[in-house]
């Protein structure tokens, strides 16, 4: 049989093919679940658990903005991190494709460590941040209000 | 034509996958039960089959025709949601995971992997299935995160709050321990990164690469991505109750159980691929005669020891350790894994230029 | 074939997420309904040729920055929206202006259409190492401004975040 090569999105339908099937088995899971599990109303166990105690006020109330601090953190450093995948996968080849612009050889010592030095560039202005938050205290969890800002 | 086979036996893969998946989840839930028993000078489960073997099979029948209580004050789409959110996005990584090289059966090869394909000469598979495989584990906070909302109970949100920030917190050091490897083995594509360490045991990028500071940094922030002692304070069941499952019952609770624990058989699958050489024997390179049978069952047997080995170790430091703090455990994401990974890529970086 | 009817379901979730996103009442559910949409567009990045775009997508911005919006929406606790009645400059002003950009845009495509060149659907593939090296290589600059704004980022999160002094 000719082997014609296949586009390569379709080396992806598998994983779509399992994220239906997966869909199907949790949904089978629920549905079987309430289909053959019993159901006997009650006022009382049908109340949010409050350890047995009748449930007081409503359980959605505003809470500390360190979760928003940590949700805004992880996003930017979520972004530094995504950056440097690339640069990992490409580090060693790196070396080859620079050196023209360079003007030297690809074995080189400053061809070798340009892709070094780009990287450490990068992080260290994004540590310079990282070190800036945790000087201002924002990483600290239970702090005291004297010692910081939160 | 061959896209059609090439579906039929994606098909076939995944319905065996899925199978065995759930099977080693309902299993490797009796071993723990069984370890953490003999570790604390119990017997744990016997009753129900020999040596409690059946036991499993007991308790999904007890969970399918338990009373699934809805209480009152939930938000109902997204209570029954969020359960198969986490379920869901548990299942799919094992599609992109490779098990070894290819099976040729009837005149087909066959990759012993979902998401892959024999191209003539060689097995194509997904080029950034690493990414993927982050890409699932970082959408993995919704399902903790409406869980809690939509049940509406104090304990629950308190849970979902607390497993969301630290999920969240203990990704970002996931990512950079994986950035080691990557500049080793330059390729986000798995199968890739695996055949990068063939060889011997020096090859395997936690040896040869050393790369231990990065396995390190990958096991912690993996065992707190998966809500797993020392990081289980979402469950902390002396604070909070169940945390974020606590208005749960019947299958919708096994359902995050279940999720959990496949996202252990993930953890370990992608801890044996990126570090410990995937489906490669540690004798390789030693030349041992073999009868030509063992070629064939090799890489499965490898791979299956080694996933089986991480998956003991969480049960291991289960029956080992107590908890964190909640504010040590962030401080200990922030401020010590995050510049440790850090560190380490720096210094991989800096010795692969100078090596080369 | 396959690749046309891939990306007419895929176009068609991210449209219908987008409604979603609309017309929901909730904003949880409109919330989810935009992480549906970065999925299929993650999606549709993926049948374009650009794996390493598409995974970004579903990392940065639906395990991310969606996660802020989630936890933003769930901690403030924020109701369901009142149902107004609509107000007349919506209708007299949004709707024909509606029209007049869609009109816009399609008139510019479809007038520039000779000038944009063509490729083949699918056929431009460009793996992360070629898209690692162009990042690197041809612009390093740009990349290495981004730490900056990185950086200025992270300040603002924590300007923000301070509690008001007295």
């Amino acid at each position: 049989m000719p082997n014609q090569p296949l586009p390569y999105y379709v080396n992806y339908l598998p994983v779509l093919l399992q994220i239906v099937v997966a869909c199907l088995v949790a949904g089978g899971m629920v549905a079987l679940s309430a289909l053959l599990g019993k159901h006997r109303y009650s006022r009382t166990k049908m109340q949010a658990y409050e350890c047995g105690m009748v449930g007081t006020g409503d359980a959605r109330q505003r809470f500390s903005v360190k979760f928003y601090m940590v949700a805004m953190l992880f996003i930017l450093f979520d972004v530094e991190a995504i950056f440097l995948i690339p640069w990992a996968v490409i580090y060693r080849k790196l070396p080859a494709a620079i050196a023209p612009a360079l003007g030297a050889g690809p074995r080189d010592f400053s061809a070798r460590m340009f892709g070094f030095w780009e990287m450490l560039v990068y992080i260290g202005i994004v540590l310079v941040g990282f070190f800036y938050i945790w000087k201002k205290g924002a990483l600290d969890w239970n702090a005291t209000t004297e010692k910081t800002d939160f | 034509m061959e896209l059609i086979q090439y579906i039929a036996f994606a098909v076939i893969k995944i319905a065996l996958l899925l199978f065995i998946l759930l099977t080693a989840v309902a299993y490797i839930v009796l071993m723990e039960r069984k370890v953490i028993a003999r570790m604390q000078n119990r017997w744990g489960p016997n009753r129900v089959g020999p040596f409690g073997l059946l036991q499993p099979l007991a308790d999904g029948i007890k969970f399918i025709l338990k009373e699934d209580i809805i209480p009152d004050s939930v938000y109902k789409p997204l209570y029954i949601a969020a359960p198969m959110i986490a379920l869901i996005l548990s299942l799919i990584s094992i599609s992109i995971i490779p098990f070894g090289g290819d099976w040729y059966v009837a005149g087909y090869h066959i990759p012993l992997q979902t998401a892959a394909f024999w191209t003539g000469s060689g097995i194509q598979d997904i080029n950034i299935g690493l990414l993927i495989i982050l890409g699932i584990t970082s959408l993995g906070v919704y399902g903790v995160a409406l869980s809690g909302w939509s049940s509406n109970s104090k304990y629950s949100l308190l849970g979902s709050l607390r497993a969301s920030a630290q999920l969240i917190s203990y990704e970002l050091a996931l990512g950079l321990s994986l950035v080691g490897v990557l500049l080793l083995a330059g390729s986000l594509s798995l199968r890739q990164i695996v055949d990068s360490q063939a060889g011997s045991l020096l090859h395997w990028h936690f040896f040869g690469g050393l790369q231990f500071v990065a396995f390190f940094i990958y096991i912690m922030a993996a065992y707190a991505e998966t809500n797993r002692i020392p990081f289980d304070l979402p469950e902390a069941e002396t604070e909070l109750v169940a945390g974020y499952h606590t208005e749960y019952s019947a299958m919708k609770f096994a359902m995050f159980f279940m999720a959990e624990y496949c996202n252990m058989v993930t953890v370990a699958c992608l801890a044996t691929l990126l570090f410990f050489g995937g489906w490669h024997s540690p004798l390789e390179g030693l030349h041992l005669p073999v009868p030509p049978i063992w070629l064939i069952i090799s890489p499965l047997f490898w791979f299956f020891v080694k996933v089986f080995f991480f998956i003991f170790v969480y049960i291991w430091i289960r029956g080992t350790l107590p908890r964190f703090r909640y504010d040590q455990l962030m401080s200990f994401g922030w401020k010590f894994l995050l510049p440790l990974s850090i560190a380490n890529i720096v210094v991989t970086s800096l010795v692969l230029a100078l090596r080369s | 074939m396959l690749h046309t009817i891939l990306f007419l379901i895929f176009a068609g979730i991210c449209v219908a997420g987008a409604l979603n996103f609309l017309l929901q009442r909730h904003p949880v559910n409109s919330a989810l309904s935009l992480i549906v949409v970065m999925g299929s567009l993650a999606l549709l990045f993926l049948l374009l040729g650009a794996e390493f775009v598409a995974a970004v997508q579903i990392i940065v911005y639906a395990g991310a920055v969606m996660v802020l919006f989630v936890f933003v929406i769930m901690l403030l606790n924020a109701g369901e929206e009142e149902r107004t009645r609509g107000s007349r400059v919506a209708l007299f002003l949004g709707v024909p202006g509606l029209i007049a950009l869609f009109g816009l845009l399609c008139w510019t495509l479809s007038a520039s259409r000779f000038q944009l060149g063509q490729v083949q659907i699918g056929g431009y593939y460009v793996p992360t190492q070629e898209l690692g090296i162009a990042l690197f290589r041809e612009f390093l600059l740009p990349f290495e401004i981004t730490s900056v704004l990185v950086l200025i980022a992270i300040m603002g999160a924590v300007v923000l975040a301070r509690k008001e002094r007295p």
